[in-house]
């Protein structure tokens, strides 16, 4: 058995966050990703991200996942990494068994941080299983990552900030985006991408979803249909476009398998994009020592997850003993960071979902 | 309408020019419509012309005396959604953010696009910057009929 006090579960912003900040609290930490690369979904961002400057605002978010990963660098002497490990079990009396290099690893830990982010929602459509329609994080990977067209002609199904987003990753790849449909009656994400997109030629059809796909060997056009202000379906209203894509970005859920192993408790808050794990202040779920941090305690902008994790990791060192010099005074400015990222129009709907899950009280 | 199709209208958008006066200098037109947390504008400011404060998601206000039309918040801002936009003659010179390639050239005329993605006009390329500050957003400066003020955005293509 491998003995390591404190795990991290996940390499994308959250847990790189919770490594980083464990490293500087002087915690030896182990972090474990399933990808060959750590970064998460952040190494397929090329915009800019929002937020202020605590959040690194501003910056690129591939360029800041190489910032984090420069800084565990520095802190390697204290930060463990291994990648291609798939974290396969979380057990009550935290072991954490890991596939990794075709060897059955067990880890024996004393807290653990789960990071591991989301996983998208998928449209239920006649002919949704053609290929060709790919969800939002396949056709970033394969741009962004390996340099690959999805295609020539795209439509984008959602209007979200990564439906927003990626389109303008498409049109900047030189991908024609036919349209974007959104259902709902108004565009989900910032309006500032949206009308980034709108003045170079992309239309954006809000009330109006995808019915169909239609194609031989692959999807070669679809039916979309309108909706009325009941979400059904508008007869007559059917309109085609010939696409050699479809981008699927409906949102995303929280990928809490691991947790569920565990016992954790949680709720199902769509809100939240799911089932949620209920946590304290602290990100320590209702098992002591163990802990949640981004998109998995709940969907929400990176920039948050990058706060969550690093309280989350504040509060595992202070568990572990290995408080960080200055704990008192980040877990008051993190949690400040916080409440300000969701205090605006679009913290609406988390706000809500929080209230809904409610919080435990902070196990001493 | 903003919500429906990402476009703003006349009255929106004129609340983010100063009036005709103070566009005789390059002033930032910031047309950030709705609350969402984000402040690079204000913070990348060398002459703190841009007020957002402690809350980040309240909207940019922008102090005109204070502002010189440099440029530095029309490629710091996430969303590209600032422009600088001066007077100049019969014509306005605008400083445009761009994440395109191939880049305009100096001395082109390319297609002048408004906010819903039509071709309104002729846009002559008088400068292009593309630093190492600027992180890969260049600053396009053009010049276009001062009958666009309100309409155009952006450049389309080489005419």
């Amino acid at each position: 058995m491998i003995k390591r006090a404190l795990v991290v579960i996940g390499g994308g912003p959250a847990g790189l966050c919770a490594a980083k900040i464990a490293a500087e609290a002087g915690q030896p930490v182990l972090l474990i990703d399933r990808n060959p690369y750590l970064g998460g979904q952040l190494i397929k961002q090329t915009h800019m991200f929002f937020g202020s400057e605590k959040q690194y605002a501003k910056t690129r978010g591939f360029q800041i996942a190489r910032n984090f990963l420069a800084e565990l660098e520095q802190a390697s002497q204290l930060v463990e990494i291994w990648t291609d490990a798939t974290v396969v079990g979380l057990y009550p009396d935290f072991v954490v068994t890991v596939y990794r290099h075709n060897q059955y690893l067990k880890v024996q830990a004393e807290a653990i941080i789960v990071a591991t982010g989301a996983s998208e929602k998928v449209l239920a459509f006649e002919n949704n299983d053609l290929p060709g329609i790919y969800g939002a994080g396949a056709v970033q990977t394969l741009m962004n990552v390996y340099g690959v067209k999805p295609g020539h002609q795209v439509v984008m199904v959602g209007s979200g900030n990564i439906g927003l987003i990626v389109s303008y990753q498409l049109l900047q790849a030189g991908v024609e985006v036919v349209c974007i449909l959104e259902a709902a009656p108004t565009i989900g994400g910032y309006k500032v991408h949206a009308s980034k997109l709108r003045r170079l030629g992309v239309e954006i059809y809000t009330s109006r979803t995808i019915k169909k796909a239609l194609g031989k060997e692959a999807v070669e056009k679809i039916i979309t249909v309108a909706l009325d202000e009941k979400w059904q379906e508008i007869p007559g209203s059917e309109r085609e476009f010939a696409v050699d894509a479809v981008c699927i970005a409906v949102g995303l859920t929280p990928l809490t398998n691991v947790l569920g192993m565990m016992g954790v408790k949680m709720k199902y808050v769509s809100e939240l994009g799911g089932l949620v794990p209920m946590t304290n202040d602290y990100y320590e779920t209702s098992i002591p020592h163990l802990f949640v941090c981004g998109d998995a305690a709940g969907i929400e902008e990176a920039s948050s997850a990058i706060v969550e994790g690093n309280l989350a990791g504040l509060a595992a060192c202070y568990k572990l003993g290995k408080s960080h010099p200055h704990h008192q005074k980040l877990v008051a400015d993190y949690q400040e960071q916080l409440r300000i990222l969701r205090e605006g129009p679009f913290g609406v709907k988390i706000r809500q979902g929080l209230a809904k899950l409610g919080g435990l009280e902070d196990v001493k | 309408m903003l919500n429906k199709d990402g476009v703003p209208s006349l009255d929106q958008i004129k609340t983010c020019f100063p009036n005709l006066e103070s566009l005789q200098k390059p002033k930032a037109i910031i047309e950030c419509y709705e609350e969402i947390p984000c402040n690079p504008c204000s913070t990348s400011c060398p002459f703190k012309a841009i007020y957002i404060g402690p809350n980040i998601n309240k909207r940019p206000q922008v102090d005109f005396n204070k502002c010189t039309g440099c440029g530095v918040c029309v490629y710091s801002c996430p969303g590209l959604a600032i422009s600088v936009a001066q007077l100049v003659g019969k014509e306005v010179r605008f400083k445009i953010s761009y994440e395109f390639l191939p880049l305009p050239q100096v001395g082109e005329i390319w297609t002048a696009i408004n906010r819903s993605g039509q071709m309104i006009g002729k846009a002559k390329i008088e400068k292009v910057t593309l630093t190492k500050v600027q992180d890969k957003t260049a600053l396009i400066q053009v010049l276009v009929d001062s009958s666009l003020l309100y309409d155009f955005i952006t450049v389309g293509k080489k005419i």
